[in-house]
């Protein structure tokens, strides 16, 4: 498989008032030109997972690893002049807040704009044009409006598909998408989702899709890593997703509620301390 | 024990030609004790129809009435002891340099309760908190821990109603059981009435005895839970709704 990320023994660890708390302990995968679905509860570090590949995880929170490359690279060796040219186009993430990375006091349509020229010197006028492309992309149906208006006085949803055209516009080789499709109704979901399906097939982008949908990473990647208090516990072929073995797993899978048999109520977790001992399954092919 | 009706409510934001008529015409009652549900196109205006509500736009015309009793522009006190609500994202609603005691702290002081201490630990543990969150900052919590807190913080006033604005989206599977769970059982004991938008079909079916399904501004439809277990809705837009809420199909990016 071709790589474009791959990524041995990474850790994220933050100091605390009860001592280091290492919210990723250890984990090991690769990132072809491929859907990779990272689902896992609250907590086990999929958002740190994401962001560490960036290197966003803000002081005094320490990101260390046996290796960290995109296409041979390391990125951890890299100055952090050289990380902002790999931010955006390289690697880009939609984060999973949405309206907190965007700029609340300037306009959508500048913020777009403005990472665009910054990656490619495009003129103001054809930023103009691909802004406007983007966002209709993501099935906006008033981009001009959208353009003008501030991120207060969008929807939770249109919050979400403004980041992930900011994101796509500079046609980064790799998508990290951390929740990229909560705040949306199931009809845009699948639109913006094909999107990033074509871009992943046709221009071999790597993605790197995070998710508490089961169903949706089933259904929507190619394999997926479920991760657990910092590491990963099980990993399967995406359509295997239903099949998979690990009490956790099942556990996340037999919480959920369904459409077609409704039930009192919902099964919870019932967690075993020896999930969290067992060493960190190895997430590369 | 309140009910909440309501009756042909527009909503609108600016005005000449930058006016964005969000809501139009909308119009649905919830019996107290009910869970009535909102689904829809983003950007309908769901949001806004639970913001209209508990009084942070004051544009808007028709009817909102609580326990029968119609709303002015203002609202009075004990409004907002009543009428509490979760909002759709958790980041933006916490305080960014409060510890979540704080956070829970200062509500229950604002609503007038002495035993704080210890409903803060109540509080913590009835959303599956523990005891290390407490003294933590929002930036220091993951998504679904910070939609924990806001949710605590909407129960520390006791309310009546709750308008929960996709109050489990930013959650796994499992703690969002457990949310669900749990305002199952508070709607019990508590006879909360609950008014809930959500993106997943099947939470809103698992919640909500009755549904409105929102598109453009308006409500299209009007659907018992029945009817959405057995997919036969009455608009076309929730047939769409409801196709699409079976999982991704590569052939959908071919289509769309
Ligand atoms: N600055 C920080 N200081 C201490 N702990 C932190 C900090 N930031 C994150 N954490 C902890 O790291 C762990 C992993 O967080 P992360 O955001 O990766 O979770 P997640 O898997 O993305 O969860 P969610 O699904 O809720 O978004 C969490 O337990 C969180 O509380
Ligand atoms: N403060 C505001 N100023 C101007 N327009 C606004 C404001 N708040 C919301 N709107 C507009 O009102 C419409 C409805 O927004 P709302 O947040 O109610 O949608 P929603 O149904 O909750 O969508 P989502 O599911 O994406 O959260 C959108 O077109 C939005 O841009
Ligand atoms: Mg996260
Ligand atoms: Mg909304």
């Amino acid at each position: 498989m071709e790589k474009l990320l791959d990524i041995e023994n990474l850790r994220v660890t933050f100091p605390t008032r009860q001592g280091e708390f290492e919210a990723v302990r250890g984990i090991s995968f690769n990132l072809g030109r491929e859907r990779l679905g990272i689902v896992g509860e609250s907590g086990s570090g999929k958002s740190m997972t994401g962001r560490a590949i960036l290197r966003l995880i803000r002081p005094p929170g320490r990101v260390e690893a046996d290796r960290l490359e995109m296409e041979g690279r390391d990125l951890l060796g890299m100055s952090e002049r050289e990380m902002q040219r790999v931010r955006g186009e390289q690697i880009s993430m939609v984060m999973q807040d949405p309206k907190f990375s965007l700029n609340p006091v300037m306009r959508v349509g500048e913020q777009i704009i403005e990472i665009y020229r910054f990656h490619t010197g495009a003129s103001k006028r054809d930023a103009y044009a691909k802004a406007i492309e983007m966002l209709q992309a993501v099935s906006i149906n008033d981009p001009e409006r959208v353009m003008r208006a501030y991120p207060h006085e969008m929807s939770g949803g249109m919050g979400q598909r403004i980041m992930i055209a900011m994101m796509l516009v500079t046609e980064p080789k790799v998508l990290i998408a951390d929740e990229p499709t909560s705040a949306l109704d199931v009809s845009v979901q699948t639109q913006v989702l094909s999107i990033i399906d074509r871009l992943v097939r046709q221009r071999g982008m790597g993605l790197i899709f995070i998710s508490h949908d089961l169903n949706l990473v089933a259904s929507f990647c190619d394999r997926v890593l479920i991760m657990y208090a910092g590491r990963i516990v099980e990993t399967c072929a995406a359509d295997q997703l239903h099949q998979a073995r690990h009490p956790y797993t099942r556990g996340l899978l037999n919480s959920l509620p369904r459409l077609d048999a409704p039930q009192p109520r919902l099964e919870a977790l019932k967690r075993d301390p020896a999930w969290t001992l067992a060493p960190s399954v190895s997430g590369r092919i | 024990m309140s009910s909440l009706e309501i009756q042909d409510l527009s909503v609108w934001f600016g005005h000449d030609e930058n006016r964005v008529d969000a809501v139009k015409g909308a119009s649905f009652a919830v019996p107290s004790g009910a869970s009535f549900g909102l689904v829809g196109e983003s950007g309908s205006g769901k949001s806004t129809i639970l913001r209209a509500i508990v009084g942070l736009i004051p544009t808007w015309s028709g009817q909102i009435r609580v326990d029968g009793a119609p709303l002015g522009k203002k609202r009075p006190r004990s409004f907002f002891k009543d009428v509490q609500m979760v909002f759709q994202d958790p980041y933006a609603s916490l305080h960014p340099r409060h510890t979540v005691d704080q956070v829970l702290g200062e509500t229950l002081k604002l609503h007038g309760f002495k035993d704080v201490d210890t409903r803060i630990a109540k509080l913590l543990e009835d959303v599956g908190l523990g005891q290390p969150f407490r003294f933590r900052y929002p930036h220091q919590l993951s998504g679904g821990q910070r939609q924990r807190v806001a949710i605590a913080r909407a129960l520390a006033p006791e309310p009546s109603v709750l308008l929960l604005d996709e109050p489990t989206s930013a959650l796994d599977v499992s703690v969002q059981a457990e949310v669900l769970n749990l305002l199952s059982d508070l709607r019990e004991s508590r006879a909360l009435t609950y008014l809930m938008v959500s993106h997943n079909l099947a939470v809103v079916a698992h919640m909500c005895d009755e549904t409105a399904v929102m598109k453009d501004g308006e409500i299209v439809e009007v659907m018992g839970v029945e009817d959405m277990r057995a997919m036969t809705p009455a608009h076309p837009y929730t047939r769409h709704l409801l196709d699409s809420s079976l999982g991704y199909k590569p052939s959908d990016a071919q289509s769309a």
